[in-house]
């Protein structure tokens, strides 16, 4: 997912009217101008998705696949579409390929207890990095715990790198999958996926993708990457919380049970047993979240009028220069220096907790995540109880990143 | 709310410096203390003597909040019956949630009354009285189990 680079000498994103396009951006955080740099654990909306969700919700409103009558009929039809605008977003092959989850947690939870608990048996290998979100470890966990699979661990180097020749190592004939993250949420890392799943392929084993930091900051195309399970969240791409997308490939997604049971996943239901419905219904049990649905096709129409690739250039600047704004400051050490990474900066200062650096940046307008990530093992590798992390989006500016420096130097003063 | 009502000076000393911080070896009750909000954890470790705590130490990591609220704790409750304990825990509890709490009488602890106004920290600041009610009931379940045995 290498970013592509602003053609040269010419500034493709204008930051600060895709900041104004963002309401919430203008408002005031303890008296000051809101810096908003936490896009890793979720991302604001603009207004194109506010009014989109306003929009069903004013206009277009019932249940889907359900009734005759017009709303329910217009209300299908907007879902329907948003399920087309995400298969396009990923360039998937089909609808039939794209089930609608509340997001990245929920779409592994799905494959490990569908498609795992079908699949795999005792001693069978589930692959994960040392980079996993607890969302791509736990759920493993559990089902490793239920059918005597077990769980292995590929280790990364001192940059935050995966380190690809342990992976091969670790490949072997009771492996049957490989989970892995696209960029590591806590140290910003982008994990080479082509290499990786062209090696578990090479050994018939599939791979599945924990996409949630990076659908947002990169071109994503399932079948040009040939990953095999793809998950991603609304919430970090614009669109509301509540949704999210499981991408599978099609002849998996047959082969795989239902995971939960009731309306709308069904094609015949008597008292004794039922049938399913056809692909993408059958993961899709009870009223779906539509109006998330709706909003996550608003902001991936939204993205793509920015143009991810300008997005993706843009953040990487803002990172260069917030990487070397803290790197002046004595005192600070940066987590995850991987050659190829996305704007997420994880750092800490020295004699500060993250937690009092999270207060004193937040007094200062300034929001951050400070903390271990959901990466509790990978913190516990690093030797760190917590950091604090940086992380960029397509409406971040330089003042944003100036805004940084001066917070991170006032924690300095207040605790020296 | 200014910083410097959260981050009083002798808040940052006592993270700087914190007071009886190690452990201490014999002891009669151990209880590990974790926030996973912000990975603060710490371990305590007392001494009784009969129902007054004859002697304390913590040990651990987390923001300056929780090691100055540890730190402060100690010196407080070193030394002291357990209804003063009990009474001083209700005093502190009340000073970080009720802004109708007063601080008269609490001397150091006082400078805790600013994170009330920072309701992400308030588990920072209680995190230490809470391994303390853990170690003190320990060492009542020791004590009441050593009294059957001798029956």
């Amino acid at each position: 997912m290498n970013a592509g680079r602003p053609r040269h000498g010419l500034h493709l994103l204008e930051p600060q009217q895709v900041r104004a396009d963002f309401p919430i951006l203008s408002r005031k955080i303890n008296g000051r101008r809101l810096a908003y740099l936490d896009s890793g654990a979720s991302t604001q909306r603009p207004r194109a998705v506010i009014d989109a969700v306003d929009h069903y919700e004013t206009h277009l409103h019932a249940n889907v696949h359900r009734g005759v009558h017009s709303l329910s009929q217009l209300a299908t039809d907007a879902y329907e579409g948003a399920r087309d605008r995400v298969r396009r977003f990923l360039n998937a092959a089909s609808v039939r390929e794209i089930v609608f989850v509340r997001g990245t947690t929920e779409a592994i939870n799905l494959v490990a207890q569908s498609w795992g608990r079908s699949q795999l048996g005792p001693d069978d290998e589930i692959l994960v990095s040392a980079l996993e979100h607890h969302a791509n470890l736990v759920p493993w966990q559990m089902l490793a715990a239920a059918n005597g699979a077990r769980l292995r661990v590929i280790p990364i180097d001192e940059y935050g790198q995966i380190r690809f020749e342990a992976f091969q190592a670790l490949l072997n004939e009771r492996t049957r999958l490989v989970a892995i993250t696209h960029v590591s949420n806590a140290l910003g890392t982008i994990v080479p996926l082509q290499k990786i799943i062209a090696a578990a392929h090479h050994v018939g084993v599939p791979v599945l993708v924990d996409g949630a930091q990076a659908v947002a900051h990169a071109q994503v195309d399932v079948r040009a990457l040939d990953c095999d399970f793809y998950c991603f969240s609304g919430h970090k791409l614009y669109a509301p919380t509540g949704i999210g997308v499981l991408y599978a490939r099609e002849a998996l997604l047959e082969a795989m049970p239902p995971w939960q049971g009731g309306g709308d996943m069904i094609r015949t239901v008597t008292y004794e047993r039922s049938t399913w419905n056809e692909l993408p219904y059958k993961f899709e049990a009870g009223t779906p979240n539509i109006s998330g649905a709706i909003g996550l096709a608003a902001a991936m129409d939204y993205l793509e009028s920015l143009g991810i690739a300008n997005v993706a250039a843009h953040e990487h600047e803002l990172l260069a220069a917030a990487t070397s704004a803290l790197m002046r400051i004595p005192g600070v050490h940066i987590h995850g220096t991987a050659e190829d990474k996305a704007a997420i900066l994880s750092f800490t200062l020295k004699g500060v907790h993250p937690h009092d650096l999270g207060t004193v940046l937040d007094h200062e307008g300034v929001a951050i995540r400070a903390g271990h990530h959901c990466a509790m093992p990978l913190m516990d590798l690093l030797g760190l109880p917590a950091t604090a992390r940086a992380s960029f989006g397509c409406y971040n500016t330089m003042e944003d990143v100036e805004q940084l420096e001066a917070a991170v130097r006032k924690a300095v003063e207040v605790f020296h | 709310m200014q910083l410097t009502e959260l981050y009083r000076e002798v808040i940052l000393d006592h993270n700087r410096q914190p007071r009886n911080f190690g452990r201490l070896d014999p002891h009669d009750a151990e209880a590990r203390g974790h926030n996973p909000l912000c990975g603060d954890q710490l371990t305590l470790t007392l001494q009784r003597d009969g129902s007054r705590i004859s002697d304390l130490r913590f040990e651990g990591n987390g923001c300056a909040i929780s090691m100055a609220s540890a730190s402060m704790m100690t010196e407080a409750v070193k030394g002291q019956e357990r209804p003063v304990v009990d009474a001083l825990f209700k005093r502190v509890h009340a000073l970080l949630t009720d802004p109708a709490a007063g601080s008269e009488g609490l001397g150091k602890l006082a400078a805790l009354s600013g994170v009330r106004e920072f309701p992400a920290r308030v588990k920072c600041a209680s995190l230490c009285w809470h391994t303390l009610n853990a170690a003190l009931a320990q060492a009542d379940a020791a004590d009441a189990a050593a009294t059957v045995s001798t029956e």
